[in-house]
């Protein structure tokens, strides 16, 4: 178990970088706790799996450090990092039992027959595989398998960081949920450092206690769950997190108000952005309200998803989603309204402004 | 129009499909929804012809096709890995089943840059399928199946490699890229929450059986068996053993649960009462509300929702609840349930009606 | 599996059909015919029954070529299966050396049989060829056409670099087909790099190397050309393998019912052989 610190890495593909875009990993600098649960979401291609990677030592960066525990590891090997891995396709010893494939760390590293035993069983026991210790891994389903690969990790004390390379891909839905619930309980178990790469929100939100959201090879914001929900720094994270996503709409801004077409919205604070920066406001489908108040919408659509209602609304030419209870009526004259707290203001896609005047 | 007859696949030993009977009308999109292994891609590649039942007729528009070979039908296929032409434009790709065809250049032409405009790929059409996104590829080879004019389109999973958002967005566009043909559309997942998206019909498969067919909410709201809730119900639907007497269910050591008015009238005998995770909350929002006094196990937030797993006497349940939640595990906590929305099923796993009898898929 | 019928794929496979029948059936036939009869020329044939196999069968000469022949097997398969695995894991993995090695590799297997064997025979000549005389040089007394020893070395030594390269090209297209995720796992479970051979590598080579096997056995129990023109089969008859002793009793001294015999029981041989070879291998795979 360790903390981890990222100092100033930027990582490219190419031999000899000059300009910034050819960096698949632009500038990261921060501090991982120990024992914390971190997950880096974002979409393919957006640099997180190389990060992972600078993680784990498969990758040396371009520049920069990576510490553990305050000890640079930045040229170490992976074998020589305490660090355990979980891939996105199940990585099995074929030819092993599961009880010799949770032991093969430990042999690796001369444990004793003995000690060997009595660790590995305590794992089998906790991952629920005691009973297939001796079964052969290759005729396994994919989630036992996985649960095989995290057990690897497990049974090591030693173990710096475990990290999660998109390990529910290949999990059907059901399987996802056990397997989720069960990592989160060993998370809070062991307090091992993990760190968890997808491009699912879901399984991101609900594993971590702190979401890195990577876009462009940039970090656009860390968080926990509900920082990430309730204030996006940036349209991205509006976007990406959610579903569907946060409405984003163009806006006026003039003093503490913001104009969208006819109508007023009353804000917090009176925005000041960089004259000529384009100016948004991002209200998530929750937290508009759909009654017969508010500014008039004519609705396009409405998506029944068993649990909720999905409506469609178009304000002023912007299509507006909006949330509602599974049994909750649709108004004969709509009108919809923003909770205050959930308004945010954007220039340029970051966000000046969060949360409108108290009405 | 598609209809499978009593459809059976066996291969060797083992049972794929037993007794499958299916209309799909033309102009519909229909959802085969099941985990993996619970026959969807043997049901498709039996409409397309690609392989032949062992039993039972497949026939196509009042014709009997079956053992008719995929090349004599008019069939397209999507599947989940991204599979176009590697040496050809996106623009040749999605002409490349009307050139097979011989079709007038103009007229190539013009679907072609039809279903590309559908379809979002305009500015791509010069590109090779390498240099673009899995997105893009994936609605490259969507297109390619759209022009091809077919009857009966079957998309296989045709969404599970793309990214969590891409998915969202494809998955919002394709029932109205759909609408526009007049073709059968057959499309396979594993994922509870896309078929409902998606809308249209569903079909719900488990161990090779259909275990119900019909408009997709209407599945949802009111599966006819206990196997049928459950594949349609992500996260996974709750259940409780109990036993009925007069306007109780009753468990030993649990709170009694109201039997909702409709279904006073059936028998005082064993059943098991399912309900879904958004049914549980922590307010009362009804006066049937059953009060649970249940122990937290973990709890996951997904930034609006919490989904809270409870331990309760003995029985798993999850709690997906509106806000930010963070129990202790451990910690003992009331929430309620609303009973007015409980399914109830026999001991054999059989939904029932509220007149007592079993209800027909 | 039961697929979609369709009685016009017939019409496709009839050519094939015919060229097999042509090929394999009806020679085959013939030898069976002459493998039961005695002639004396002038096409005339008396039946003989099983006696040209009992004769076979019990001949010292045959017995002794067919022993020649499975050491002959032995010893090539046990240096170029091994040697072939381990050529295909020192390659590099990509890039332009890649290529390199892959055409060089390839290079033994595009020569036709014959100038493989004169290309051996004159580069192992003591008194002038490279291999020959460099050995004598270095103070081993050898000669291939004079002593058997040296005669074994050169014919093995000759098979290995001809075929080795096929073992190294399927086993290097094996071990490229192995995910990068297992030798990142075993990197990070502190793997040694014999464990990565032992427990990811070779299970994963398993078919391949299957192949490999059956492709060499077959191959090396039917070797003909190569010592034919290198040695003749001598010197005596110390490397007259089972085909070469066949062509002798055929064409030399035109005993066709005895050839004939030993063809057949050749082939049945070697079918017997591969099959064997082939279920024991699958059935170890199909447990696991």
């Amino acid at each position: 178990m360790a903390r981890i610190d990222l100092d100033h890495i930027r990582h490219s593909y190419l031999p000899h970088p000059k300009r910034e875009e050819n960096f698949a990993l632009k500038e990261v600098h921060h501090s991982w706790e120990d024992g914390g649960a971190y997950a880096l979401l974002g979409p393919s291609g957006c640099g997180k799996t190389t990060l992972l990677n600078i993680i784990s030592g498969l990758l040396i960066p371009t520049e920069g450090r990576i510490l553990f525990d305050g000890k640079d590891v930045t040229t170490l090997a992976p074998e020589a990092r305490n660090i355990a891995q979980v891939f996105q396709f199940p990585v099995v010893y074929d030819t092993m039992s599961v009880f010799d494939n949770l032991a093969f760390p430990l042999r690796n590293r001369g444990m004793r027959p003995a000690e060997v035993t009595k660790k590995v069983t305590e794992i089998m026991e906790m991952l629920e595989l005691a009973e297939m210790a001796k079964r052969k891994a290759s005729g396994l389903t994919a989630d036992m398998k996985q649960k095989i690969s995290l057990g690897r990790g497990l049974v090591r004390s030693d173990v710096n960081a475990i990290l999660f390379d998109e390990p529910l891909t290949v999990i059907d839905p059901h399987m996802k949920w056990q397997l989720r619930s069960q990592l989160k309980l060993l998370h809070d178990r062991f307090a091992h450092t993990m760190v968890y790469v997808t491009h699912d929100q879901t399984e991101a939100l609900t594993f971590a206690d702190t979401v890195v959201v990577m876009y462009e090879g940039e970090i656009v914001q860390i968080g926990t769950p509900e920082e990430l929900f309730e204030r996006p720094r940036h349209t991205f994270v509006g976007y990406f997190i959610g579903s569907p996503g946060m409405n984003v709409m163009p806006v006026k801004l003039d003093g503490a108000s913001a104009r969208i077409g006819e109508q007023t919205i009353a804000l917090a604070d009176a925005p000041s952005p960089k004259p000529g920066a384009r100016t948004e406001l991002g209200i998530r489908p929750e937290y508009v309200r759909l009654g017969t108040e508010g500014m008039p919408v004519s609705i396009t659509k409405v998506e029944d998803v068993g649990r909720r209602k999905i409506v469609h609304a178009a304000l002023d030419g912007s299509d507006i989603a909006v949330i509602v209870g599974e049994h909750d009526p649709i108004p004969g004259d709509p009108h919809i309204s923003f909770e205050p707290a959930g308004i945010n203001i954007y220039a340029d896609d970051w966000a000046i402004v969060s949360g409108a005047a108290q009405s | 129009m598609l209809e499978l007859k009593t459809v059976a696949k066996a291969v060797g030993s083992e049972t794929h499909l037993s007794d499958v009977s299916l209309r799909l009308e033309n102009g519909t999109l229909n959802v085969l929804l099941g985990p993996t292994l619970s026959g969807k891609t043997s049901l498709m590649r039996i409409m397309a012809g690609l392989d032949r039942p062992s039993s039972g007729e497949v026939w196509f528009n009042d014709r009997n096709v079956t053992g008719v070979a995929v090349q004599k039908r008019n069939v397209a296929m999507v599947y989940q890995q991204f599979i176009n032409y590697p040496a050809l434009s996106v623009y040749e790709n999605i002409a490349s089943p009307l050139r097979i065809a011989r079709t007038d250049a103009k007229v190539i032409d013009r679907e072609v840059r039809k279903a590309a405009e559908l379809l979002k790929l305009t500015p791509y059409l010069d590109r090779v399928p390498l240099n673009l996104s899995g997105g893009q590829q994936q609605r490259t080879a969507i297109a390619r199946a759209i022009v091809k004019n077919a009857e009966l389109v079957l998309l296989d999973e045709p969404l599970a490699n793309l990214d969590y958002k891409l998915r969202e967005e494809l998955r919002a566009e394709l029932p109205k890229i759909f609408a526009e043909s007049g073709a059968i559309f057959v499309y396979a997942t594993t994922e509870p929450s896309e078929a409902l998206l998606l809308g249209g019909n569903t079909a719900t498969l488990s161990e090779g059986r259909v275990t119900q067919f019909g408009p997709t909410v209407e599945v949802f709201r009111n599966p006819v068996d206990l196997i049928t809730a459950q594949t349609f119900s992500d996260p996974p639907m709750n259940v409780i053993e109990v036993h009925k007497s007069g306007p109780m269910f009753h468990r030993e050591g649990t709170a009694d649960i109201p039997v909702p008015v409709a279904y006073r009238g059936i028998a005082d005998r064993d059943y098991t009462v399912g309900f879904r995770p958004h049914h549980l909350s922590l307010k009362k929002v009804d006066e049937t509300s059953v009060v649970i006094r249940a122990r937290v196990e973990v709890t996951e937030i997904t930034g609006s929702e919490s989904y809270v797993h409870l331990d309760y006497a003995g029985v798993n349940w999850v709690m997906l609840t509106d806000g930010i939640h963070d129990f202790d595990a451990g910690e003992t906590i009331e929430v309620f349930l609303d009973a007015r929305h409980i399914l109830v099923f026999d001991a054999e796993g059989q939904g029932i009606a509220t007149d007592g009898t079993r209800l027909a898929a | 599996m039961n697929k979609t019928w369709n009685n016009g794929a017939w019409f496709m496979v009839l050519p094939v059909l015919l060229i097999v029948a042509l090929n394999a059936v009806v020679p085959l036939m013939t030898v069976v015919n002459y493998s039961v009869q005695e002639t004396f020329g002038d096409n005339l044939f008396f039946f003989e029954g099983a006696r040209w196999f009992r004769d076979v069968l019990a001949s010292e000469r045959f017995h002794a070529s067919l022993g020649r022949q499975f050491v002959f097997t032995g010893i090539i398969l046990a240096i170029e299966i091994p040697l072939g695995v381990a050529i295909a894991l020192a390659m590099p993995r990509g890039g332009i050396w890649a290529s390199v090695c892959l055409v060089l590799m390839a290079l033994p297997l595009l020569i036709p049989w014959n100038v493989v064997g004169a290309m051996w025979n004159i580069f192992a000549l003591p008194d002038i060829g490279l291999l020959g005389y460099g050995l004598n040089w270095l103070g081993f007394d050898y000669n291939f056409t004079r002593q058997p020893l040296s005669a074994w070395f050169t014919v093995v030594l000759m098979d290995v670099w001809h075929w080795t390269s096929l073992v190294v090209l399927l086993a290097y297209a094996g071990l490229r087909s192995i995910d990068d995720s297992y030798y990142q796992a075993a990197r990070i479970d502190g793997a040694s790099r014999w464990a990565v051979f032992r427990f990811i590598q070779l299970p994963k080579l398993k078919h391949v190397l299957t192949i490999a096997f059956l492709l060499r056995f077959m191959d090396s129990f039917m070797i003909y050309t190569e010592p034919f023109v290198l040695t003749g089969g001598g010197p005596g008859n110390t490397t007259t393998f089972l085909s070469i002793d066949l062509v002798k009793a055929a064409l030399g001294e035109f005993n066709l019912g005895i050839a004939a015999a030993m063809s057949l029981i050749y082939f049945l041989m070697t079918l017997l052989v591969c099959w064997l070879f082939y279920t024991l291998m699958m059935q170890g795979s199909e447990k696991s």
